[in-house]
């Protein structure tokens, strides 16, 4: 046996009194882990090849298999785990960078699992959602710093574009190419029936989806990818994405395999070319060159758009979003470490950048201590599980959330973090025909509706326990939060007190 | 250690009292005292305080700084910083008459100044934004020393005890003003701390109210960003900051004001006609900061007026009578009834709409909004 030998990671148990031999795990798995075998006539399976994406679990008629972890193992040693083992042994063999899918999965903190939300008790009444209104409508966008007044002393509409949300949670980018057609369809469709956007990502805007264009952010990356007149004015609003909190500091790259004809026309890029997006802009190497694409981007769309900048959760955060909120964008979107990706080398995804809670709480109290909050949103994204977590970050200072991994989950994903093959069992993050037509747009446009509806009963129902019946009154409210088990600072940057205090 | 107002917040519950004369007769102090005793029960003899405009004619162009000094060393300090910024021309104990109910008085002095001309010309500021820079900069600043009331020809008065109590202890009776307004506490936390009672005061506004708001931190975050420090960490310091913010510095009117802090359901605005959805649409989005959302009742006294305002939900009571030209507004009808037994009219308002009187108008005066 080679040195390099990696035992499969999981094993698929079949329960050969339940298996029929009707082949459909064989059709389904797109990575050829189930061969019929007509000598036998028996199915096996080859485990080395099994991302344990749970498709031939959930399509057996005869609930027949189940995949489990394996329990094979090197000498235990808390210092080299069995994976960093694996991964000396593939880089011996390859000489290549690692690459990786989906948000960071190691044990580092997740803060908003060491926050608390308070409740209203006898000093001040909780107010039920299905008695009262409770209202989520949230605005994007810079607030006046004066009113202004006509000559009959009527107010004036002084307001920059705004972006309007009945509900405080946005689909962040994921581009064509690095998920479906079918996949955007889904996001665009739910975005339209939620009254909230879903986000193009770098890759263009589909011809098919100019009519989704009020709940439409459109994206501009690096790579300038499907970038011209008609696709900036076809959104609702447009993103800068200066980075990702999967991999800040580096750009992307969409293997040719994945660029068809179809997003070869949304890319404005050959087919089969690689798709790859710069580190940086090369047109902006520093804050005044930001300031000159924000108002090319602006004065390309008339100052009609509200202008959308995404950063990645980096150690100086706070500066680069105070930088920001004076560059001209009207709404700063911070992507914490978590945050999914398509694709992204293990080492960055999984070392580089910090935790939304606190990169959020330091942008907050940062544009609040020099008096610029009002001039922009902020957007939090990068690993917002649930209602609760939404509920933290606004009471932290957000005004809206962004999710990806979560849409992705509604739509079928198994978070089997394999993006990066191509081969999505769950027709998301392919490009392959027989694979993309496994999602129904509608149907999964109609589970999206389903999961975001129900965050924001939980919403409601979280709000009204505090006593608060608009979300603005949430934002920043950051009493109503109390940390447990944090250490002083990180209390003080997340500006919160303790439980108990 | 209990830690006092300002080091923690302290929940209360509470009793509120207005009485305006709109032909601005000189109702004398006792009137007001009266009223708030018949809600004794509300209080628990942890603050009352009162506030009367009108007050102080003989000195009606200068400001009035009432202020409380925990030792003489904080009053010279505190006096070296005025002496530096104002013209001060008059200044005295604050009379007050010994009763066993209130003890552990601070020294209470009172100073009726101008801001020193030169000064004021170098701040480039105006003339209420230079005292109220001042008055911000020693309560936040000056050890020991509170000023507790900073505006024209008006004074607030306030202890840690039972409103009828401070009302005998400050001799209200010898004070007479065109309004009053009244507020007892009951705090759930024992600070003994004079400057925690109310009403709070900033220039000539001053807030009596009744509720514990839920969006005080988001309120709280957001107007510190305008030089305001909220050191007491009550709801009555914050929302007198967000009216003098929106009604000095903002420029709104009363009406406005009262419908940004209390502002309308969407469900409500979407039933309204265009041009006013447009209106209120606007105020909500540009606005979202200074909405207040929990129970609270108001009265908010200043130069020549008073509002009475609700939260939207009408969380707390609040009860406005009429007997000629004189208004009254309270949290129980009772607290009416004894000053006025015989009221034209009472109503209870309904949330979020607010009830102005100004001095010299025969009808109610609510401004109008206007938005283009």
């Amino acid at each position: 046996m080679s040195i390099n030998y990696i035992y499969p990671e999981f094993e698929i148990i079949r329960d050969a009194a339940r298996c029929t031999q009707c082949r459909i795990c064989e059709k389904q798995c797109a990575n050829g882990v189930h061969v019929y075998d007509d000598k036998t006539n028996r199915i096996i399976a080859d485990e080395s090849k099994c991302v344990n994406c749970h498709r031939c679990v959930a399509l057996c008629p005869t609930r027949a298999l189940k995949v489990v972890k394996t329990e094979h193992t090197f000498r235990p040693n808390a210092n080299w785990s069995g994976q960093t083992i694996e991964e000396v042994y593939r880089q011996a063999e390859t000489g290549g960078v690692l690459l990786s899918s989906m948000g960071n999965p190691t044990s580092l903190p997740v803060y908003w699992d060491r926050i608390l939300i308070n409740a209203s008790q006898v000093t001040n009444p909780p107010i039920d959602p299905l008695r009262e209104p409770m209202e989520t409508k949230v605005f994007l966008g810079p607030k006046p710093s004066r009113i202004e007044r006509n000559a009959e002393g009527g107010l004036i509409n002084n307001l920059k574009p705004q972006m309007t949300l009945k509900v405080p949670i946005l689909f962040s980018a994921m581009s064509y190419g690095s998920i479906s057609y079918n996949a955007h369809a889904a996001l665009a469709k739910a975005a339209e029936c939620l009254g909230t956007f879903y986000n193009t990502g770098e890759g263009g805007l589909h011809e098919d989806f100019y009519r989704y264009g009020p709940h439409t952010i459109v994206q501009v990356a690096s790579g300038r990818f499907g970038v011209h007149p008609d696709y900036l004015g076809a959104g609702g609003a447009i993103e800068i994405k200066m980075g990702q909190g999967a991999k800040p500091g580096i750009g992307g790259h969409l293997p040719g395999a994945k660029i068809n004809a179809d997003v070869s026309k949304t890319r404005m890029i050959p087919e089969g070319t690689d798709a790859i997006s710069p580190a940086p802009h090369h047109d902006i190497y520093s804050i005044e060159d930001l300031r000159q694409l924000v108002y090319s981007v602006k004065e390309a769309t008339r100052y009609q758009k509200p202008v959308i900048v995404k950063v990645a959760a980096v150690h100086n955060i706070a500066a680069v979003a105070s930088g920001i909120a004076r560059s001209g964008a009207d709404i700063i979107a911070i992507d914490g470490f978590r945050g999914g990706t398509g694709a992204a080398p293990t080492r960055v995804r999984d070392n580089v950048g910090i935790p939304i809670e606190l990169a959020l709480a330091a942008v907050d109290q940062r544009l609040r201590d020099e008096g610029i909050r009002g001039n922009v949103s902020l957007i939090a994204g990068g690993s917002i599980r649930n209602a609760a977590d939404v509920v933290k970050a606004v009471a932290l200072g957000a005004d809206a959330v962004y999710v990806g991994t979560a849409a992705l989950l509604a739509l079928g994903c198994h978070l089997c973090r394999s993006c990066q093959t191509g081969k999505c069992n769950w027709g998301i993050a392919t490009q392959q025909p027989e694979l993309v037509k496994r999602l129904d747009s509608d149907e999964g446009a109609a589970r999206l509706v389903n999961l975001v509806s129900a965050w924001n009963h939980e919403i409601q129902e979280l709000m009204g326990g505090m006593g608060i019946n608009s979300i603005e009154a949430l934002r920043g409210n950051r009493l109503m939060l109390r940390g447990v088990g944090l250490t002083e600072k990180e209390l003080e940057i997340l500006g919160i007190k303790h439980a108990g205090e | 250690m209990l830690m006092k107002e300002g080091q923690v917040r302290i929940p209360s519950g509470c009793a509120i009292s207005g009485v305006f004369s709109r032909e601005g007769n000189r109702v004398p102090g006792d009137l007001i005292v009266r009223s708030m005793s018949t809600m004794h029960e509300r209080s628990n003899g942890l603050g009352g305080g009162f506030a009367g405009y009108g007050i102080y004619p003989e000195y009606k162009d200068l400001y009035a700084f009432h202020i409380f000094y925990d030792s003489t060393d904080a009053k010279q300090e505190c006096e070296k910083f005025l002496d530096h910024h104002f013209e001060v021309v008059n200044l005295s104990k604050i009379p007050t008459r010994k009763t066993p109910k209130i003890t552990n008085a601070p020294l209470i002095w009172r100073y009726f100044v101008t801001p020193i001309h030169n000064k004021l010309r170098d701040s480039q500021l105006d003339e209420k934004e230079f005292v109220a820079r001042c008055v911000v900069k020693i309560n936040h600043e000056f050890k020991g020393t509170y000023v507790f009331s900073s505006g024209k020809n008006m004074g607030v008065f306030k202890a840690v005890g039972y409103p009828e109590d401070v009302g005998e202890f400050y001799r209200l009776e010898e004070y007479a003003g065109y309004s009053w307004t009244a507020h007892g506490r009951y705090p759930t936390n024992t600070p003994g701390w004079w400057g925690g009672a109310h009403p709070f005061a900033m220039l000539d506004y001053s807030i009596v109210h009744n509720g514990e708001i839920s969006s005080y931190d988001a309120n709280r975050r957001f107007i510190e960003m305008f030089d305001y420090h909220c050191d007491l960490l009550t709801d009555t310091e914050v929302i007198t900051y967000i009216f003098d913010y929106l009604l000095r510095r903002q420029g709104f009117t009363l009406y406005e004001a009262a419908k940004v802090v209390a502002a309308p359901f969407w469900s409500t605005i979407g039933r309204m006609e265009d041009k006013e959805k447009e209106k209120f649409t606007y105020l909500r989005n540009a606005f979202p900061d200074v909405l207040i959302t929990g129970p609270f009742s108001i009265i908010l006294g200043f130069e020549g007026g008073l509002m009475a305002l609700n939260d939207r939900l009408k969380l707390r009571s609040m009860v406005v009578g009429e007997k000629g030209e004189m208004v009254y507004m309270a949290s129980e009808e009772c607290a009416i009834r004894i000053m006025e037994p015989n009221v034209d009219k009472i109503w209870y308002p309904r949330g979020g709409e607010p009830v102005v009187v100004r001095l010299n108008e025969e009808e109610d005066h609510v401004d109008q909004l206007h938005i283009s």
